[in-house]
């Protein structure tokens, strides 16, 4: 469960990124964010998984709250959150497996229970023929698969999705709705900012308009409502 | 932390002296050459200290009686000296005594030499060896025989000799090089630590990218260092195992000239001193290259 209470955001350099976002987004949620470039989701979700601290408010995950969070506590709390971005962020020399099995090891996780997982969650995103390849090898919706893939490989509670689908083909974007729509199925709260009006029209979810920092709509089953 | 854990970040920091190529290699020199030297120094210090004991040991006074002075004067003499609170012992050489020995420091050379003269023409005059309890105190005891003369109206006392200065310059030289060593050594050390931050920064950066991804899924803090910090380490135990593999070599090359050609200087037996070096060296290269790394964690890596 994530949860903001008045939080503002303002950049050292001046710029007010949220002007007093209050929300509340429960467990199995798929959430929505839209609204015009420069608006704030990248910030809002940015402070989900503590990457930047607010300026003023409250936030808390799963119970934790994020502001406030010791230094030493900050790897714990992330653990428990999965982040997927438009432009993949996959280790170049490291092949499909390598990559998924990094987030396992870095949280030193055992060899044996690595070895099994690994396998499971490519299986799940569907590239388990493409284990040896490098990501240069495989298209850009096989890499999102992969950013997936990794995200999910610790078994978050929360996925914190920026544009996953900004830059792939229509055809692939739904392939990669399909792969967050299962896991959210399976119970992963989703985040998700997008430009994509089709995909927000098509799946009906909860969506959340922001603009100029601020919650300017939230509606359960709502749409893009922006002309793109 | 889990053995493979352990075994990850030797690894990976393994892994990344061989990605940096060219930087690993200047830092690994760095460290061999204010190694190399400490150890040349250290070697040549304890050889010195070694050579310096045994000369100290062998610092006599000689004193070389007037031609004419009777038995009874030489008595006197002998126990003047031996009252003195310095002197250890008095050994009195006749000019027989005194004719032996020279004969035997010259060798066959000698016999030649020395044929024409018998007992009645033997040039020598008689003489006493002293010796001293502590060789700092030589010069001032040869002052003090020689001042015998003054109190005694026959001035039997011909020459006082010592091996002057011989002891103080091995003791000069022996500090001087301890000294400028350590200076040049810590100068070197303080360019290597350097040269390893520079080394491991470029590994930071070259893998910022990686550095990103695991902070994004959860990496502790500590986790995200030990590579980098057993980096350094590395580059400071090979440099040192090199500079070692290179004393070791040079100085057994070393004691086999010395026992071919000059065999009056004995060089400490390796032996002896490798544990020392060992110990020295590999403690010291891994301080150096543990500071280094720690430098650019603490500065380029934003954990
Ligand atoms: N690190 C930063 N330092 C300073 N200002 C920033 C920083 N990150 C974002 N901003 C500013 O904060 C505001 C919100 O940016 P944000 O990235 O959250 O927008 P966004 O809604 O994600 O936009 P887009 O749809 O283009 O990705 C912008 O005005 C942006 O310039
Ligand atoms: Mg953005």
């Amino acid at each position: 469960m994530i949860e903001m209470q008045d939080v503002w955001k303002t950049y050292t350099d001046g710029s007010h990124a949220l002007r007093g976002v209050s929300v509340r987004i429960e467990k199995d949620e798929f959430v929505y964010l839209v609204g015009p470039s420069g608006a704030g989701k990248s910030t809002f979700m940015k402070l989900i998984y503590r990457e930047e601290v607010p300026t003023k408010g409250q936030i808390s995950v799963n119970g934790f709250n994020i502001g406030k969070l010791k230094h030493r506590k900050i790897p714990f709390v992330r653990r428990n959150i999965g982040v997927i971005f438009q432009d993949f962020r996959l280790l170049p020399k490291m092949t499909v497996y390598e990559n998924v099995a990094f987030a396992m090891e870095v949280i030193e996780a055992p060899k044996k229970v690595i070895k099994r997982r690994v396998p499971e969650v490519l299986e799940l995103v569907g590239l388990k023929h493409k284990v040896n390849s490098l990501p240069a090898q495989l298209s850009g919706g096989e890499q999102q698969r992969i950013a997936i893939a990794r995200a999910i490989v610790n078994n978050p509670s929360v996925i914190v999705a920026d544009e996953p689908t900004g830059n792939l083909d229509p055809e692939t974007s739904w392939g990669i709705m399909k792969l967050l729509e299962e896991i959210n199925y399976r119970g992963t709260t989703i985040v998700m900012a997008t430009h994509n009006k089709d995909i927000v029209n098509t799946i009906r979810r909860r969506v959340i308009a922001i603009e100029h920092g601020h919650i300017v709509r939230d509606v359960v089953r709502g749409d893009y409502g922006y002309d793109n | 932390m889990t053995i493979n854990t352990v075994t990850r970040h030797i690894r990976e920091g393994g892994k990344s002296i061989f990605r940096n190529g060219w930087m690993s290699i200047a830092s690994i020199s760095s460290i061999v050459i204010s190694l190399f030297i400490l150890g040349v120094f250290i070697l040549l210090s304890f050889n010195l200290n070694t050579l310096t004991k045994q000369i100290d040991s062998q610092v006599q006074i000689r004193v070389f009686l007037q031609l004419n002075t009777t038995k009874e004067q030489m008595e006197l003499l002998q126990t003047d000296i031996g009252n003195m609170a310095e002197v250890s012992k008095v050994t009195p050489i006749s000019k027989a005594e005194g004719m032996k020995l020279l004969q035997q420091s010259l060798g066959e050379d000698g016999k030649e030499l020395l044929k024409g003269y018998t007992e009645k023409t033997n040039p020598l005059p008689d003489s006493m060896t002293v010796d001293v309890y502590n060789p700092d105190t030589v010069p001032m005891v040869a002052k003090k025989i020689q001042a015998l003369n003054d109190t005694n109206s026959e001035k039997p006392i011909w020459q006082v000799k010592y091996g002057k200065g011989t002891v103080e310059k091995l003791f000069k030289i022996t500090e001087a090089i301890r000294n400028g060593g350590l200076i040049l050594v810590a100068g070197l050390a303080v360019t290597a630590m350097f040269l390893i931050a520079n080394t491991i920064k470029v590994t930071i950066m070259a893998r910022q990218r990686e550095i990103g991804i695991m902070k994004l899924v959860g990496a502790t803090n500590s986790f995200i260092r030990w590579p980098f910090f057993i980096e350094g380490m590395l580059i400071g135990l090979l440099g040192s195992v090199i500079t070692l593999g290179i004393l070791f070599v040079g100085y057994h090359q070393l004691i086999l000239v010395s026992q071919n050609g000059m065999q009056f200087i004995q060089l400490i037996p390796l032996q002896e001193l490798w544990l020392l070096l060992t110990g020295l060296l590999v403690v010291l290269g891994v301080l150096i290259g543990v500071w280094g790394s720690t430098l650019s964690i603490r500065k380029f890596l934003k954990v």
